[in-house]
């Protein structure tokens, strides 16, 4: 088996967590398990593994003193406190977060409450998918006309590509 | 009313009915985390900005319609024993008693909801209701957030849900604990097992006061630990269902315990009475300790003298914060432990004696 950091050397160390009843597991060479701080003496926990995860590896937030150019917060003030400095933190470090909210929570994605700013969104983009589906259907059964309207229906509710607001008036 | 007049207000503590379930949960509460888009978290803002952020949240919670007539302080204009009162009513976190300028409360009249600002996200919005009332404690916060919502600009991702300054809480920035009595399930040494148990399925069980499984006073909060991926309600139930579960549980126990240690559990609660009724220098654990085994003997009907409010009333009133204000003045830890004393023996001592003489004669 290969080290699932670096796929090449061979795992020699195996890290197995229960997380919710689930068992993960972990498979890492010697030279990955010490690099990510994995101390095979004591017990760890993945999700304190996966903090380290992607260290040296060539990613925009790779090194220590990789920040958040919103608040500055560092990779290693994420580490000594366990806490991010601001909402945007969540972005510039999402890939490592990924797989650390995963195996701390029980998804991955958000399914509760939202600010009715992102209710009105999520509706928008579920009205734009459905419209774009009716488009498509609309063209292989060959009903331009219909098809025309459902595109400007589409046009009036999209956002601007310049990232404004979705517009509100007649289309241009 | 300010809040330091509410501070010394007697304080009603809050009543469960009592009876059945109710005799093993003591209190719901449900809070939420919330942070403001484009702001550092507390933690990591400057000190110049947590108070931009305090008296700007301060302000529009106290004008939102669920929070008419609400009472706000800022952390710098309390005593530091006033916040530790407020932190021994469990309206704020231990941690935010310990901060100063730049956060603060603002808590209902009634005390039913609580808001700490800049605890460790910008807000943590709590209910608290007696007994096992978890959906309503729900009911309170959530349309406060929807009202707040509307006049501030939450962080907020569509894929990781409301952003917390701690990955422990992101997504749904829910935490719904039960407070629950379990003198039951410790005498019956099934504590650790119920541990091992409810941590598999995602919840946590931590002693009220004290760590681990060594919980004084056998108060134990079981709260949920994951809070992405799963919907409020179904937190929630979950929640709830599992702490049905565990009521039953000690309930169970409490029945073996009649039925195979009637009299280590007489003699357990017995004690505990004696010393409280007699008692000169009582230590805040040894009064949690002891206190516990007086409600056990009063669901037990051991001691049908003693109102179980009185025991809440005084497992509240012995913490130090609280005495300190009855004496009204600082008290060092070996004056607190009279205060303590005396204010319980005033308390059960009438209630107490006749008690355990009647016991005693029926026995022998």
């Amino acid at each position: 088996m290969k080290c699932e950091i670096c796929h090449v050397n061979e795992a020699v160390v195996h890290l197995t967590q229960v997380v919710d009843g689930e068992v993960r597991k972990l498979h890492l060479c010697e030279s990955c398990a010490e690099e990510s701080g994995v101390d095979i003496q004591n017990p760890i926990s993945i999700a304190d593994l996966f903090l380290g995860l992607g260290q040296g590896l060539p990613t925009a937030a790779g090194a220590e003193d990789a920040a958040c150019p919103r608040c500055h917060l560092s990779r290693a003030d994420f580490k000594k406190t366990g806490r991010l400095g601001c909402p945007f933190c969540y972005e510039f470090f999402g890939e490592e977060l990924a797989p650390m909210l995963k195996a701390m929570h029980r998804g991955e994605r958000h399914i509760g409450k939202r600010p009715a700013s992102a209710e009105a969104a999520a509706r928008a983009d579920q009205t734009l998918a459905e419209l774009r589906r009716r488009l498509d259907e609309a063209v292989a059964a060959e009903q331009y006309e219909a098809a025309a309207k459902i595109r400007d229906e589409i046009r009036r509710i999209s956002p601007r590509p310049d990232g404004a607001s979705p517009a509100a008036g007649p289309t241009p | 009313m300010n809040l330091r007049e509410l501070i010394e207000r007697p304080h009603v503590w809050l009543a469960a009915p009592g009876g059945g379930r109710d005799s093993v949960t003591v209190s719901s509460r449900v809070r939420l985390a919330r942070n403001l888009a484009g702001l550092a978290f507390p933690g990591w803002a400057g000190a110049a900005e947590r108070e931009r952020v305090w008296k700007d949240l301060s302000a529009r919670l106290l004008s939102l319609p669920s929070m008419q007539g609400a009472l706000a302080a800022g952390n710098d204009e309390l005593a530091e024993r006033d916040r530790l009162i407020l932190f021994e009513r469990h309206l704020i976190s231990r941690e935010h008693a310990g901060k100063g300028r730049g956060s603060g409360i603002v808590l209902r009249a009634d005390e039913s909801i609580a808001i700490m600002v800049n605890e460790e996200d910008h807000l943590r919005i709590q209910a608290l209701c007696p007994g096992l009332r978890l959906q309503d404690a729900w009911r309170a916060v959530d349309p406060l957030d929807t009202e707040l919502d509307a006049v501030v600009s939450y962080a907020f991702s569509p894929r990781w849900g409301y952003l917390t300054a701690c990955p422990t809480n992101v997504g749904t920035g829910i935490r719904a604990s039960v407070m629950l009595h379990l003198p039951g399930l410790v005498l019956m040494e099934d504590m650790p097992r119920l541990v091992k148990g409810v941590s598999k399925i995602g919840l946590a069980v931590r002693g009220v006061w004290g760590e681990g499984t060594e919980a004084h006073g056998h108060l134990f909060q079981i709260s949920n630990q994951m809070t992405l991926g799963e919907r409020e309600e179904d937190i929630l139930r979950n929640l709830e269902q599992i702490v049905g579960e565990i009521v039953q549980h000690e309930l169970d126990a409490r029945a073996r315990l009649w039925t195979t240690r009637e009299v280590v559990l007489r003699d357990h609660v017995g004690r505990a009475a004696g010393i409280l009724a007699n008692a000169h220098v009582l230590s805040s654990r040894e009064a949690l300790d002891l206190l516990s085994a007086l409600r056990l003997g009063i669901e037990m009907g051991i001691l049908p003298g003693v109102e179980r409010r009185e025991v809440l009333e005084l497992l509240l009133l012995t913490q130090p914060a609280h005495l300190q204000l009855s004496e009204g003045r600082p008290l060092n830890p070996f004056e607190r432990d009279r205060a303590r004393a005396a204010l319980v023996r005033r308390r059960l001592a009438g209630a107490l004696r006749p008690t355990i003489r009647g016991r005693r004669a029926k026995n022998e």
